[in-house]
């Protein structure tokens, strides 16, 4: 018995709808067999996962987890957008954690080394140079992968030990709050540096969120209806007609990489001037490597990511409610993601073939030219 | 909390939240950084939890819930305001970066109490810190070190250049000045509180350059297992490291948080919660010797008797005459070091071989 | 002191050689796995669990081999039967891994584990100088040398590999001259998952001789990079293997001398080396073309 893939003439828009739910069903089965086997009642620990968090859609007493789950899916929001444009266009930027924390640190410069400036620009020069920090950040594995050919899978994953770990020097030493008794950390934002908050009666949810949003419809809107979109996915899914179609490789290289740096950047300075409040060495708790599940988990599409990213920041409330309420191992958060993205991407190849069980392996014939499948990136 | 499954679907319509199973008098909850299995601080941490609940009656008397491995950025407010909403009486929060978002948090349910460990800031009413003055057995093991050591030098992997590491590594270097003017300390930053890999890489390296003691200010067992390989003798960190290295182990300065737990809740329980800034040592036993083992009688004998010194109030650690690295004076003859000073320390004294980061 | 600084440094450039090496060859087969760092984990968690429970190492050792490769069929189905895109599917695998192995692992952390023994041979190990280096190292530093050059040896000169290299060059040729592309990945996958397992036990079982939850702490990440770093040559891997180890012992030692750098720019090190060396090697475009599996990554369905 084997499994053998037929490829659909055309993508199946039946399965390009149901098959996200497809994967969300199959998660929880797996999640409640895992439960089961830890012992815990799967119902109830699925119920802590899901459900809990978002009691607040009708319970004013929960509505502060609504903004809690917008807190923590902001970053990824922001984060993995820019990583659509990269993915689509074939460029594997791995290290939006270290464009993120690019970010942070170039937006608190203003607040950190200028405490006494005061005023209403603080904050929009604070946005624009965190924006500037990633995109400069990102910049570097483009910059090794047109001029050296450098693979930018890996220049990009070492850059973030490296921007976590300047980030930490700066944190402990120069920057360092000289009020603070010596603990790493940068002095507290002054008010015209932080984010407001949307609605702060109800929760602190802030003006990230709304970036997220902004930036998902905009680069939605850039990808499906303009020139260029069709440029990336063009020399996403096929560099030789790209270049017979005029377009720049190298280039491209450089407009994915800077969208998405600029975007961690964003993410980072909104993670700092809103939630955090100042500049610590502990920010980058790997938002940018779960973003790469939040894109793919949105199929790369920047309004499939919006639910994506909602999605997933769900699993970390969840996750929390579940280990408060029944003791659950904090460690099922990553296994559940983890099972989460494999069941989309088995998902979706429903979408571009059809799956059929055959019993005894059938017969290859040499003569027929293996084909590339034209992928589902 | 516990939630029926009816309950589940009647919570749309009802928005009841579930009744509770058994009426507890006092939830306590603690927020970790870490696992409760690192063997290390949260560990510590998890057993003072655990013997608070015994010693106050048990499962009836005390609810108890955990968060585990809590990020110290925007998810710790958020992990405190569930405790806060879920009925949870008193909320430890045990770690330094927890500070702010205890606060945050504290400001918004004054009715109930909040203890952050290893803070400086107590902005409401309802907001008490503690700490445990661990130096006092870094000072202790400084004087077993010396008087053990053949080579005259101790290798100290240390984890982030914080006041409180500053502080060990002083009162190691003191402790064994007391006893070796000569003796000397090699630091290598790990930077890094937990990363069994890189300890066991900083240990073997400090090994290589001719240390024959090694302390530890990181949280993993690997540096008393290398030690134990390379046949020298080490010093356990935060719990009884002995299972690691049973012919290694000098000592081990266990955190025991049991007592400041039970009374503090306790004192919940009686309605006698009252704001505090705790910093406490050896004497009220917070912080505790494990058994010294693997060393000559009369080194048991002298690191018992300074032990006891420390205890009784004999003795501060931290008593004149003190130079800083550079050579000018910090304390003079007698002169007790001030708690404000140590809790921001920054600088070494004397003798320490290595430039701290600044 | 040099004899034992050379043994720390080839005990941290084993578990990545081994990774690494298992990764080359699924690479050379047209595969791309980002789940190193998953099967790693769970070979150390499998690793520590079996020789804890058992008491034998070399069951752990086993134990540990059989975890990666059984891992790493997850990934083969999916990457290869369901045709997934690999990276996103290797970066699940590592997350999985993480979580599963946290889980799995809950009832060992804290407990002393057992040891891999170290090779003695009377006479040879006591030899000066060179006896610990060459004749008293543990065994699976022996295992990662001979895997080395068995795989080297495998690849270039017997048919087998040039199968194997000719599916990761072209599969569609590959598959048009009859060979079974899908099975031979399948194979390949296995060998790379086997292969990261134990490099994981090597952590579990020797390095540290413990079971702590993500205690890979990004080793399998470094043995990616050490693949490209390597441009898919088995030995300039072992090369790039060692380097790497030096660094990184030579920071912590740069520091125990007291050397007055901050100890973070020290520890960004290794990383910093890697770009430049990944820079140094890839900008000879050519050279890199002819090495590079020209398959890599693709995803291959089968025509009919």
């Amino acid at each position: 018995m084997r499994v053998e893939l037929i490829k659909r003439p055309q993508q199946s828009a039946l399965f390009s709808a149901v098959s996200p739910f497809i994967a969300l069903g199959l998660t929880l089965i797996a999640g409640a067999i895992m439960f089961s086997l830890l012992g815990k009642n799967p119902l109830d620990a699925l119920y802590y996962y899901f459900i809990d968090p978002l009691t607040g859609i009708w319970d004013p007493f929960n509505r502060w987890q609504l903004h809690e789950l917008a807190i923590k899916a902001a970053p990824l929001i922001l984060i993995a957008v820019g990583l659509s444009v990269c993915f689509l266009s074939n460029n594997w930027n791995i290290g939006a954690e270290g464009q993120f924390v690019a970010g942070a640190m170039a937006g608190s410069m203003i607040p950190v080394l200028f405490p006494e400036f005061h005023s209403w620009i603080v904050l929009p020069l604070m946005l624009i140079m965190g924006m500037a920090g990633g995109a400069a950040y990102a910049s570097i594995p483009a910059f090794l992968k047109v001029r050296f050919n450098t693979n930018e899978i890996l220049t990009s994953l070492m850059l973030v030990y490296v921007a976590q770990l300047f980030n930490d020097w700066l944190v402990r030493g120069p920057w360092r709050n000289p009020e603070g008794f010596s603990f790493p950390g940068t002095v507290r934002f002054h008010e015209y540096a932080i984010l407001p908050q949307i609605w702060p009666d109800a929760g602190r949810a802030h003006w990230g969120f709304i970036f997220a949003l902004i930036a998902a419809v905009a680069v939605w809107f850039m990808l499906s209806k303009t020139v260029k979109g069709f440029e990336v996915k063009v020399l996403g899914q096929s560099p030789r007609a790209g270049r017979f179609a005029g377009f720049s490789a190298s280039r491209m290289v450089f407009f994915a990489f800077l969208i998405s740096g600029a975007l961690a950047g964003l993410a980072g300075i909104s993670e700092v001037a809103g939630p955090v409040e100042h500049l610590n060495e502990k920010i980058s708790i790997g938002y940018g490597f779960t973003a790469i599940i939040v894109a793919f988990l949105g199929r790369l599409n920047p309004l499939g990511i919006v639910a994506a990213g909602l999605i997933l920041a769900l699993t970390y409330l969840g996750g929390e409610a579940a280990q408060i309420s029944l003791q659950v191992s904090d460690k099922t958060v990553r296994a559940f993601q983890g099972m989460l993205l494999f069941f989309v991407l088995a998902s979706d190849t429903l979408i571009h073939y059809r799956i059929r069980l055959v019993a005894s392996p059938a017969a290859k014939p040499a003569e027929l030219a293996a084909t590339e499948a034209a992928g589902n990136v | 909390m516990k939630k029926s499954l009816l309950s589940i679907a009647a919570a749309a319509a009802v928005l009841s939240l579930g009744t509770f199973a058994a009426e507890a008098k006092v939830k306590a909850c603690f927020v970790y950084v870490g696992p409760i299995g690192d063997f290390g601080w949260t560990y510590q941490h998890h057993q003072g939890a655990l013997e608070m609940q015994e010693a106050l009656g048990g499962e009836s008397e005390v609810e108890l819930a955990y968060l585990e491995s809590v990020p110290e950025g925007a998810d710790a407010e958020r992990a405190i305001e569930r405790f806060a909403r879920s009925g949870c009486n008193i909320i430890f929060t045990t770690s330094f970066g927890y500070m702010d978002a205890t606060n945050a948090v504290a400001g918004k349910f004054p009715d109930i109490k909040f203890e952050h460990a290893t803070g400086y800031k107590r902005e409401h009413p309802n907001v008490s810190t503690y700490n445990s003055r661990f130096h006092e057995g870094r000072y202790v093991q400084g004087v077993i070190a010396a008087s053990i050591s053949e080579a005259g030098v101790a290798g100290y992997i240390a984890s982030f250049p914080i006041p409180e590491v500053v502080m060990g590594i002083n009162a190691f270097v003191l402790g064994a000045q007391s006893v070796n003017p000569d003796f000397k300390v090699k630091v290598v930053w790990a930077n890094t509180w937990f990363d069994p890999g890189k300890e066991a890489d900083a240990a073997k390296a400090l090994i290589d350059q001719g240390v024959d003691v090694i302390t530890q200010h990181t949280d993993s067992t690997a540096p008393m297992q290398v030690a134990a390989e390379r046949g020298i003798k080490a010093f356990g960190q935060a719990s009884d490291m002995i299972k690691f290295g049973p012919e290694t182990q000098l000592t081990s300065i266990i955190d025991d948080w049991g007592h400041y737990y039970t009374e503090r809740v306790k004192a919940v329980i009686d309605g006698t919660w009252e704001q505090v800034d705790v910093w406490e040592g050896m004497a009220e036993e917070h912080v505790v010797m494990a058994e010294y083992t693997n060393m000559p009688d009369d080194v048991k004998a002298k690191a018992a008797d300074i032990e006891a010194k420390i205890k009784s109030g004999e003795f501060d650690p931290f008593t004149g005459p003190v130079n800083k690295q550079d050579g000018s004076a910090w304390l003079a003859e007698g002169e007790v070091a001030e708690a404000g000073v140590l809790l921001g320390m920054n600088f070494y004294v004397e003798g320490v071989d290595d430039q701290l980061p600044q | 002191m040099f004899e034992q600084i050379i043994i720390t440094i080839a005990t941290a450039a084993t578990p990545l050689l081994i990774a690494a090496i298992g990764e080359l060859v699924v690479e050379r087969s047209g595969v791309l796995n980002l789940g190193v760092e998953g099967m790693m984990i769970m070979g150390a968690v499998a690793g520590f669990a079996a020789a804890f429970t058992t008491g034998s190492p070399w069951l752990g050792l086993a134990a540990a081999i059989c975890a990666g490769a059984l891992f790493s069929l997850l990934f083969a189905f999916l990457t290869l039967t369901l045709v997934t895109n690999q990276v996103a599917t290797g970066l699940a695998l590592t997350l999985l891994g993480l979580g599963l192995s946290g889980m799995l692992g809950e009832t060992f952390t804290g407990q002393p584990g057992v040891k891999l023994p170290l090779i003695y041979i009377p006479v040879l190990t006591e030899l000066p100088l060179v006896g610990r280096l060459l004749f008293g190292q543990d065994p699976v530093f022996y295992l990662s040398l001979l895997l080395t050059g068995a795989v080297a040896w495998f690849l270039f000169r017997t048919r087998a590999g040039l199968t194997l290299r000719s599916v990761g060059d072209n599969h569609g040729s590959a598959h048009a001259l009859g060979i079974n592309v899908i099975r031979i990945r399948y194979l390949a996958v296995m060998f790379g998952g086997a292969c990261a397992g134990a490099a994981g036990g090597y952590l579990s079982l020797l390095y540290t001789t413990q079971w702590i939850e993500s205690m890979t702490a990004g080793r399998g990440w470094i043995a990616l990079a050490l693949v490209v770093f390597a441009s898919w040559r088995p030995w300039r891997v072992l090369a790039g293997a060692y380097l790497f180890g030096a660094v990184s012992i030579g920071q912590l030692h740069a520091q125990a001398l007291g050397i007055k750098i901050p100890s973070q720019f020290l520890s960004a090190l290794p990383y910093l080396a890697t770009i430049v060396v990944l820079v140094l090697i890839s900008r000879n475009r050519r050279l890199t073309m002819i090495n590079t599996p020209a398959s890599l990554g693709r995803p291959f369905v089968p025509d009919r």
